[in-house]
């Protein structure tokens, strides 16, 4: 709705490839898995975004399309023999059909109980693939080291999976930016503030509720597809683990939820502090709790997050920072 | 030509209580009525039926010679029947232009957001909030709140506008203001049904006026001849003195 001032994506897309492109021209393995795991992040807070922060939506057992997305890639890569990229392309699409046929019938839940069942989904779903020896039951599934050797070996496989990622996080972030911009957007912002008025104003609140459900399931799935290919095994307690899907939700709120930013700030910021806690020996072991008490300070103090409280605090940014 | 709204019989119940009663009347095209009883007399249920929000009533209402009940509140909506509520719903954490906007774009015209946002613009303006656009809507005062629920019905261009209240609240000055809105919408050939209070507002605007009371019309006719009628007076304006005073 409002019109920027600055040109935010061609920034933000400038800035994430060049930040992707350091590693590699510096030679410097250990920053790259860093941003890996960052990029990541950002896709799976952007994503639940989508949902959570546009539509009003909790989503609280986002990771499901994650595994749903690494188990069906792997399957695609290591059984059938696929290639990587078109695995990934394809884990997708089951992905997001398993999502409109979920979303059917639990968008029509409001607030907690909408949450509880995406929780309930998510614990199924582990459950399934726990027993399904197609896809390698509670062993999970690893791959062959001949699989890598189609990409140029582990180590040429390891940066595919790096730029993959970053391109992924990429389209995340430009598809978050086109919804908000979006007649699609305001649709979901107004069913988020009241769907009764929605309804008044002549939006039909399902369709557009289930097309962003879908979308926020598809990058989770890309992620998945990629962070499996890389990490070369899959089990289910890995692929459904609902402790990521919180910390997603908290990367979403503290950086600020509803908006195009806070997701990306958010993400870097909270990757950023467990990398300090975690190499810190006295704080190591308080990672969580600090994790928690960050969470509750935020949802107290500044439950608009990082970016929201900019844009509260100083109106001006708002046309700075969707 | 056929009226633009006709409310036919219409009846709503919720369990053993029956808010409206085999209620009917007609609205013409291009006029204003006014929708008057007291407290709880199912003037607001009304509306409810109207637009689809309770879309389980017997009897029958037509919108431009079509059967409408029945429908869901965003088929009604997209047929042209705008809504401004008695309780103000703002869009809170969305700014007053894009409160407007959302009037605009899903509505009868389903017009692109820049266009719809244009819309939103002059109608935000011709209700005096364009100084207000950038602000969300949770920032404005309650008479703002009330021209902002008012700017969202119409900046969707319906062809029947329900106004449930919309004089509410509001001091003088303002509903001066609002009532030159509501002539000004009749002479763009709005169709208007308001739900109102205040008297002398009815008074002033309405073609013609229908008078509810425990969900039965009681009187229907022009501001005159309802203010005059006995059982009006009996039933809402209970003290005939007070009626006089008013309708002079």
């Amino acid at each position: 709705m409002i019109r920027y001032r600055v040109p935010f994506l061609p920034l933000v897309v400038a800035l994430l490839a060049a930040l992707a492109a350091v590693p590699i021209l510096t030679n410097n393995p250990s920053l790259r898995e860093e941003l890996f795991l960052v990029f990541m992040l950002v896709t799976l807070a952007s994503s639940i975004n989508i949902i959570m922060g546009y539509t009003g939506y909790v989503s609280f057992g986002h990771i499901v399309f994650f595994g749903l997305g690494g188990y069906f890639a792997f399957y695609l890569m290591q059984v059938q023999g696929w290639h990587f990229l078109a695995a990934l392309v394809a884990a997708a699409i089951p992905s997001a059909a398993i999502a409109a046929l979920i979303g059917f019938p639990i968008l029509r839940l409001r607030g907690a109980y909408f949450a509880l069942a995406t929780v309930g989904i998510n614990e199924a779903m582990r459950v399934v693939f726990n027993n399904w020896d197609l896809f390698g039951g509670a062993v999970g599934m690893f791959f062959n080291f001949s699989v890598y050797s189609q990409y140029g070996g582990a180590r040429a496989a390891g940066e595919l999976a790096y730029y993959t990622m970053t391109v992924v996080a990429i389209a995340t972030i430009a598809t978050s930016y086109a919804i908000k911009r979006s007649k699609f957007g305001l649709a979901l912002m107004t069913i988020r503030e009241d769907q009764d008025v929605a309804m008044i104003v002549g939006i039909r609140p399902s369709r557009p509720k289930i097309a962003a459900y879908v979308i926020s399931a598809v990058f989770p799935a890309m992620a998945g597809a990629t962070f499996f290919f890389k990490n070369g095994i899959i089990e289910p307690g890995h692929a459904f683990e609902l402790l990521r899907s919180i910390e997603s939700l908290v990367m979403v709120v503290l950086g600020g939820i509803g908006t195009v930013a806070g997701p990306i700030v958010g993400a870097a910021a909270y990757e950023w502090l467990r990398g300090f806690l975690i190499t810190n020996p006295a704080l190591a072991n308080f990672q969580l709790f600090l994790a928690g008490l960050l969470l509750l300070i935020t949802v107290l103090f500044v439950s608009s997050g990082l970016v929201g409280w900019l844009r509260d605090r100083f109106p001006a940014v708002r046309s700075y920072i969707p | 030509m056929t009226a633009l709204l006709s409310v036919q019989n219409v009846t709503v119940r919720f369990g053993g209580l029956v808010a409206v009663d085999g209620a009917s009347f007609d609205v013409e095209r291009g006029t204003i009525l006014g929708l008057i009883g007291p407290n709880g007399a199912g003037k607001t249920t009304l509306f409810n039926a109207i637009n689809g929000v309770y879309s389980r009533h017997a009897g029958s209402i037509l919108f431009d010679g079509a059967r409408i009940s029945g429908l869901r509140p965003y088929e009604v909506a997209r047929r042209g029947v705008a809504r401004a509520h008695q309780v103000v719903r703002p869009l809170n954490d969305l700014s007053v232009i894009a409160n407007a906007t959302v009037g605009a774009a899903f509505g009868r015209e389903d017009l692109s957001l820049g266009a719809a946002r244009k819309v939103a613009e002059e109608t935000l303006a011709s209700l005096g909030l364009a100084d207000k656009a950038e602000l969300l809507a949770n920032k404005l005062n309650i008479a703002q709140k009330k021209r902002l629920e008012l700017a969202r019905a119409l900046a969707a261009r319906p062809r029947l506008l329900l106004a449930d209240e919309v004089l509410a609240g509001l001091n003088p000055q303002e509903v001066t203001d609002m009532l030159r809105v509501f002539r000004d919408l009749r002479t763009q050939g709005v169709t208007v049904v308001m739900i109102e209070h205040l008297m002398h507002a009815v008074m002033n605007v309405c073609d013609r006026v229908v008078v509810l009371d425990y969900g039965r019309k009681i009187a229907e006719g022009s501001p005159q001849e309802v203010t005059n009628d006995p059982k009006v007076i009996a039933a809402y304006l209970g003290d005939p003195k007070l009626a006089e005073g008013m309708s002079s």
